[in-house]
């Protein structure tokens, strides 16, 4: 939990988003994808947004990164719009984005060389946080030959190489097995607090959220609208046992009400009509499990 | 047995469940558990391994041996007893005839010139083949404007064969070396380009997005990633363009040479020194062959990340 002094350590990385409309196509057959959303990421903060699939969840991350323009509205950082993408910005990605043609370390030392940092100093950075995330043994592998979990640490470490003051991550985990995922979420938290920038999470996986952040967002269907804003109010450091918890327990109940809602809505009103709602079966975009 | 598993890891991309257990015992900052993985690999008897290799690959010479040697064997006799039917082995030279001369044209300096100025004309057509091939097809890959001005043209020029060029290159060109090396030029440049602009749309985009991200400048996006990604299908239209070049240049030299393997390869049937067309064309074919290998070491050389995933993945 953010104490006042963790404050004036991180006053920046601070995310506005006020009332952003984002629409694709033209004018007569445009999609609305996101529809009137006002949201913020304090600094240093971790805040998750979950919703159904195609909500619009990835787009909005799209915004903020500078990738996608928005149609209404402003998304800035630190007061300026993020009208382009860069480097204090960093992102990950869900697909592997590792450049395959340079090595684990070369991938990590790619932000500082954009940034004109000569050889000897790119080289040390790169090798400290490769320790941190326990991969400098992997320094002079290529990306092919590592396992997927060890690509998403190499995406974040290459992330976080350039100090940003913001990390946006898009569903990074979602490729990756359960047990695999668990460890990924507590190295994460131990980066994240151990440079105490800010998180804009993107995900579809409830307890994920749950473990990971300090307020979660719920998205509503297409057009994805703020549905609702969850405190996550679990001390810090959490531990896998909490998930047992009733506070975690309460939480979880919550989210999954909303999101259960929002799924059947978005796969239209006869899964009601037909009375599947009656029976306590929980319907995702993906079926039954996904929501289990 | 720690080294083991954690090799399993490195090598094995479906290992990925296996990495909980190796995380939870691991790395704490500066102290790689797998150091110990390198030692283990070399351990391996070197003996042990040439014979296994020589086992797998004995039956392999032995059908090439077999292969060479009945072709040999065919020619020899078809041209001793002057086979005839409707293939004429009449003035074909024996293989004994063919190594006859080769053994004299050995101590030629007009033979070894020959092979020189070809050479040289492949390098320098093919080194500008691919030096414009790559760069326009960067940039037609990349920028719209680019293609929207180059492509047409191109796609124009393209299905015009390099040696229906001949005629035209000798008035366009002041002598009939630079216009050779135009037509070798010619035969590599259209694979080269294609290649690259195919390599160039098919990086994938999630990649450009990362290096945005990064703080990377549009054009340091085409050298540091669009280059880069698109290498294997460059190396791939560099082989094609190296085949081609080769047609191009013999089929030119032929025509319009003054020096060269093609011209020494048909003036031989001008002068009736029928031995020597064979030597041109084994000659012709080794020059390929060492060109192409070229080609290949170049590739593995500058693509060392595609070592690993064709031993792993692909084949």
């Amino acid at each position: 939990m953010m104490t006042p002094t963790d404050d004036t350590l991180s006053a920046t990385g601070h995310i506005l988003i006020d009332h952003l409309r984002v629409r694709f196509g033209s004018k007569a057959a445009a999609v609305e994808a996101v529809s009137d959303v006002s949201m913020e990421v304090k600094p240093g903060e971790f805040v998750s947004i979950i919703g159904p699939s195609g909500c619009g969840k990835s787009t909005l991350l799209n915004v903020v990164a500078g990738f996608v323009q928005p149609s209404e509205g402003t998304v800035s950082m630190d007061g300026k719009p993020t009208d382009k993408p860069s480097a204090d910005r960093g992102m990950v990605f869900q697909q592997y984005s590792l450049f395959p043609w340079l090595s684990v370390r070369k991938n990590v030392e790619f932000g500082l060389k954009q940034k004109g940092l000569d050889a000897n100093h790119r080289e040390e950075a790169a090798r400290t946080l490769l320790g941190l995330a326990g991969l400098l043994a992997f320094e002079n592998h290529y990306p092919d030959q590592l396992s997927g979990g060890m690509k998403q640490r190499v995406g974040i470490v290459r992330a976080l190489a350039t100090s940003p003051q913001v990390l946006l991550m898009d569903e990074p985990f979602g490729a990756l097995d359960a047990q695999t995922r668990v460890v990924m979420q507590q190295i994460l938290t131990n980066m994240w607090q151990r440079f105490r920038i800010s998180v804009l999470f993107i995900t579809h996986d409830i307890d994920e959220s749950i473990f990971l952040s300090d307020r979660v967002y719920v998205m509503t269907a297409r057009p994805g609208r703020i549905k609702a804003e969850i405190p996550i109010l679990l001390p810090r450091p959490r531990t896998p046992d909490m998930a047992s918890s009733p506070e975690y327990l309460g939480i979880k109940q919550q989210l999954r009400d909303l999101i259960t809602e929002e799924s059947l809505k978005a796969m239209g009103g006869e899964l009601k009509d037909s009375g599947l709602a009656g029976f306590d079966i929980e319907v995702g975009p993906k079926g039954v499990a996904e929501l289990v | 047995m720690r080294s083991a598993t954690s090799l399993n890891i490195v090598t094995d991309p479906a290992a990925d469940a296996a990495e909980g257990p190796n995380l939870a015992l691991a790395p704490k900052p500066g102290v790689p558990p797998q150091a110990s993985l390198a030692p283990a690999q070399s351990a391996e008897v070197p003996a042990r391994r040439v014979a296994a290799w020589l086992r797998s690959a004995l039956p392999k010479l032995l059908m090439t041996t077999l292969s060479l040697g009945l072709f040999i064997a065919f020619w020899y006799f078809a041209t001793k007893y002057k086979l005839d039917f409707y293939i004429r082995f009449n003035n074909i030279p024996s293989p004994g005839e063919v190594w006859e001369n080769a053994a004299y044209l050995a101590q030629s300096d007009k033979f070894y010139n020959n092979m020189y100025v070809s050479l040289r004309r492949i390098l320098i057509g093919f080194g500008i083949a691919t030096v414009l091939g790559v760069a326009l097809g960067l940039l037609i890959g990349q920028y719209r404007l680019a293609r929207g001005l180059l492509f047409p043209l191109f796609e124009t020029l393209r299905p015009i064969p390099a040696i229906a060029w001949v005629p035209m290159a000798i008035m366009l060109w002041p002598t009939n070396e630079t216009s050779i090396v135009f037509i070798t030029f010619l035969g590599s440049f259209f694979p080269i380009l294609l290649n690259t602009i195919h390599g160039v749309n098919s990086v994938d985009p999630v990649l450009l997005r990362a290096a945005r991200c990064l703080g990377t400048s549009e054009f340091g996006l085409l050298r540091q990633v669009v280059l880069p990604a698109s290498l294997p299908h460059i190396f791939t239209g560099l082989a094609i363009g190296m085949g081609v070049a080769w047609v191009s240049l013999i089929a030119a030299e032929m025509i319009s040479g003054q020096f060269g393997i093609g011209y020494f390869t048909w003036e031989a049937y001008s002068l009736i020194e029928y031995a020597d067309i064979a030597i041109g064309m084994i000659v012709i074919g080794v020059l390929g062959l060492l060109c192409s290998g070229g080609i290949r070491i170049l590739g593995t050389m500058l693509m060392p990340w595609m070592a690993g995933s064709q031993h792993g993945g692909q084949k």
